[in-house]
């Protein structure tokens, strides 16, 4: 078992996570999420081809030209291609996409070009959100019954951590935003709050054995025991991961680039934000022991 | 005695394994792209002959066929590739002439025996496999036209409450006339009405012996009408296509009046339509009484019976779009019912409509919007033009015993048949306005086959590195793991493909990442047991052990996520909703393998045998 003092360490770790949360707030309040063709739609092109062409050659043409997320894809016949790309409608868009298009060995004519809107609408917005808050509720109720609400209060802390950072680097690298990467949002939520659970878990079972008032030193065990298994899914999952990343395409770079950040993110908070942060609300020995009531059922034959 | 199962649970873990491995099996076998053929009106059948002809051309353009059926006089031709698809397609129109039907198809190619106990694969996704493009036109003119008569039919409540008396009442394109013939009655009106209706424009003119005000609606009035609709048509739209948030379709607006609706893993229009739904609308109105004059009611057919007729009250007292579900059941009786819900302001309309009319039967009229298409000539070209035209008729005329609110039922129908009917027309007519097909076409998957072959690589690496890396670190027991790993693979595709989901590259990627974590059961399982034996404790202490301290560990962490997701999926709608069932499942198949199955591959390996050393 390893041995590592990570409690010692824990004001260098909160400055790291305060600073990282205000960087983040500021880049999603200044540069806004770079929300992709799901959410905010675009515009559709269908155009003619004279002769069918390669729709690789196509999505080739379109890149040399300079046009990012779109989509190509045939329309009930061979020679009819649709384009949907990101780009705001516009008068010329349509005779843009033709021009990129027509080459000298195939002519190409603009059928219509219209805008479309999101994907997603704004229900799924409202309703996500307020979804996201009653669900956090709900987390927080369940962590403060099985445990302690000081768990509850650290749980919560973390996941909000987790989340904002992950979209504050999105927004300031300005990576693009699509339904993918809200899956991969979610999928880290499940994840990091299944890692603090863990190490809660190891932390109440060696508080209720220990004799010691050592909060730090039991917590610094706990973490230790539960670190070979930390690791180990944490490395799995980062295995299938940046196989995704490097592997994968573009359909899912993206959201493997969001949980590759978020899954370090969510071991990185597992230890320093919700397990540190119950020696900040000093946590006691008390909170876990029900002290009376078992002496009482004791007595009973 | 340590570490051995009683054999009940042995049967519950084979019994779950047989049935999952069952359900998971037909995705082995994907749907093929095909090539239907069939005889133009049904005047000509096709024959072998035909079908040895397409095949034929079809090999010299060196497209693979990969068999051929023939049924009741419509031919399949089923392909190796889906990107000869269109290309065979054109090559058997020309080869065949005129006179036949070619269409795309996609066909089952599960085993009959699969088929009958209802295992069906999932559905590959838009980007994978494409499916069919819809393009519906909202009718503006219509939404608009409805809006006036809700707004007609409640001014002439209101006209009555405050007992002003009006002539006659019409309802143009754009505006609402009321014929007064008396200045006085009008001013009073118009003083009453612009309070409430600021959307329009009042003015007055005289038309014989009549003073009419005509109120207008302003263009920004009928501009947010017309956007209302279309937004609510979306809304209705992309939750009939996609209840359970599973099955990945794309519905977007496009352009200010339609609305693109995108099917994934389907080709054949008809069925897609009935996915999409009726097009239709409802109108909830009361039965004319004896005493209500001939310019207040209209008369119409039964919808199942059109020589029965009944004569209506003009008014409407709610339209669809005020029914949020419709559903069928049985009344204490075992008489078949259907229960309707109202959204707020329906629930109020319905309850102020119900409450003077106790004992009067209400009928629901069922208002379909139909098309037919006409060749005329312009400008020397023949052109295709779209007459709409609309059909109405009754569907339930019923007492009222009580005044009605928010959720009422409809009783007094002849059969559960006609009662589950009613509910699905209820639900399907909750439309705003009404939309018409105006175009449908096959579409191409979206992304290259480069792409999908690349993301499907990464996905089989992945998997084989989850593999090694629990082989290499708990040697023995990672055999025991990835063993469980491929069960939970099984599990999770054998319930997707029930709930009939619909898979797409970023789905493969999630679920082989739910595979990546899932692995977290067995390996907190297995360092415990580690820890146990550096603690001292027997091989067989150690795997007893450890396996109920991480018990705990596991059920909370998971309890906690399996409640985000059940609170996503109560709340959230599409993609989000489809994410929490897909992560509940996975936490659910994963829970049950690394607990119980691994669990009972354990104890029947090594349970009972004298143990020195743990290979782990």
């Amino acid at each position: 078992m390893t041995n590592f003092d990570f409690m010692s360490k824990k004001t260098a770790a909160f400055v790291v996570s305060i600073v990282l949360t205000l960087a983040a707030i500021g880049a999603l309040a200044i540069q806004n999420l770079n929300l992709g063709l799901d959410f905010t739609g675009g515009t559709l092109v269908e155009v003619q081809y004279q002769n069918a062409p390669e729709l690789d050659d196509v999505r080739q043409q379109l890149s040399e030209a300079g046009y990012r997320d779109f989509s190509v894809q045939t329309f009930g016949e061979a020679n009819d291609i649709l384009v949907r790309l990101q780009q705001q409608f516009d008068q010329s868009v349509g005779e843009s996409v033709t021009n990129a298009l027509s080459s000298k060995e195939s002519s190409v004519q603009l059928v219509r070009a219209e805008f479309v809107g999101a994907q997603v609408g704004d229900q799924l917005r409202d309703q996500s959100g307020l979804g996201m808050l009653i669900a956090l509720g709900v987390v927080a109720l369940y962590v403060a019954i099985r445990f302690q609400y000081k768990f509850a209060l650290g749980a919560l802390l973390s996941l909000g951590h987790d989340v904002i950072i992950l979209l504050g680097i999105f927004a300031f690298f300005q990576i693009d935003f699509d339904l993918t990467v809200l899956a991969a949002v979610l999928a880290v939520i499940g994840y990091s709050l299944n890692d603090t659970i863990i190490v809660y878990d190891r932390i109440r079972e060696n508080i209720r054995k220990s004799q010691t008032n050592d909060l730090a030193k039991i917590f610094n065990d706990a973490i230790n025991q539960t670190l070979a298994r930390t690791l180990s899914t944490s490395g799995t999952t980062l295995l299938v991961l940046l196989a995704l990343y490097f592997l994968g395409g573009d359909m899912i770079h993206n959201f493997s680039l969001a949980l590759i950040i978020g899954v370090v993110l969510g071991t990185f908070s597992s230890v320093y934000v919700a397990s540190a942060l119950l020696l900040v609300v000093k946590l006691k020995r008390e909170d876990l022991i029900p002290t009376k009531k078992e002496d009482v059922e004791d007595e009973l034959p | 005695m340590l570490n051995r199962y009683p054999i009940w649970k042995y049967l519950i873990v084979l019994v779950v394994i047989v049935v999952g491995v069952l359900y998971a099996l037909p995705n082995l076998y994907p749907e093929d792209p095909a090539i239907q053929i069939s005889g133009d009106r049904g005047v000509k059948s096709i024959s072998q002959q035909q079908i040895t002809q397409a095949t034929d051309a079809l090999d010299q353009a060196g497209i693979d066929v990969k068999a051929t059926e023939l049924t009741q006089g419509s031919a399949l031709i089923r392909l190796d590739h889906a990107d000869d698809q269109l290309r065979a397609r054109t090559i058997i129109n020309q080869t065949l002439g005129q006179g036949f039907v070619v269409a795309l198809n996609l066909a089952e190619a599960t085993p009959d025996w699969l088929r009958a106990i209802g295992a069906k694969p999932m559905k590959l996704g838009l980007d994978l496999r494409g499916g069919v493009h819809f393009l519906l036109e909202v009718d503006m003119d219509a939404a608009v036209k409805q809006r006036l008569n809700v707004n007609a039919s409640a001014m002439r409540e209101t006209l009555r409450d405050e007992r002003i008396r009006y002539r006659g009442n019409e309802v143009n394109d754009r505006a609402i006339v009321f014929s007064f013939l008396d200045e006085n009655e009008l001013e009073k009106a118009q003083s009453e009405l612009s309070t409430q209706y600021n959307q329009f424009d009042f003015t007055t003119r005289e038309q014989g012996r009549e003073r009419q005000l005509v109120m207008t609606l302003t263009d920004q009035a009928v501009t947010d009408i017309q956007d209302y609709a279309v937004k609510q048509n979306l809304t209705t739209i992309r939750n009939r296509v996609n209840e359970l948030g599973v099955s990945e379709p794309l519905v977007q607006r496009q352009g200010p009046s339609r609305i693109v609706v995108e099917l994934p893993g389907v080709q054949d229009t008809a069925a897609a339509k009935r996915v999409v739904g009726a097009t239709a609308n409802l109108e909830f109105r009361l039965e004319a009484s004896n005493n209500s004059g001939a310019d207040q009611t209209e008369t119409f057919g039964f919808r199942n019976d059109p020589s029965r007729k009944a004569a209506l009250q003009r008014d409407v007292i709610i339209t669809g779009d005020s029914v949020s579900s419709a559903s069928q059941s049985f009344d204490q009786n075992g008489q078949p019912q259907v229960n309707i819900n109202l959204d707020g302001p329906g629930g109020s309309k319905m309850n102020r409509a119900t409450r003077a009319n106790i004992g009067r039967n209400m009928a629901v009229l069922y208002i379909e919007h139909k098309s037919r298409t006409r060749t005329v000539m312009q400008d020397g070209k023949e052109v295709e033009k779209r007459i709409p035209y609309t059909e109405k008729g009754i569907i339930s005329l019923a007492t009222i015993q009580s005044a009605l609110g928010n959720r009422f039922r409809i009783t007094g129908l002849d059969s559960p048949t006609e009662a589950s009917e009613l509910a699905l027309l209820l639900r399907s007519g909750s439309l705003a306005a009404p939309i018409y097909f105006a175009q449908e076409r096959t579409i191409g998957p979206s992304l290259g086959q480069q792409n999908i072959d690349r993301g499907v690589l990464s996905v089989q690496i992945g998997l084989v590195l989850v593999v090694l890396f629990m082989l290499l670190r708990y040697k023995a027991f990672g055999l025991i793991a990835n063993a469980s790993l491929t069960i939970n693979l099984a599990l999770l595709i054998a319930a997707m493909s029930m709930l009939g989901a619909t898979l797409t590259l970023p789905g493969i990627a999630g679920i082989v990442l739910t595979l990546g974590m899932a692995v977290d059961a067995n390996v907190l399982i297995y360092e415990r047991i580690r820890e146990e034996i550096r603690r001292g404790l027997s091989p067989h202490q150690a795997i007893h052990t450890g396996y109920e301290r991480a018990f705990t560990s596991i059920l909370d962490a998971n309890i906690t996520t399996l409640l985000v997701a059940l609170i996503l999926f109560s709340i959230g709608t599409g993609p989000v909703k489809g994410f929490a069932v897909t992560l509940s499942l996975g936490i659910l198949t994963s829970m049950f393998t690394g607990l119980m199955v691994s669990r009972a591959i354990t104890n029947l390996t090594i349970g009972g045998k004298a143990l020195k050393k743990l290979w782990i």
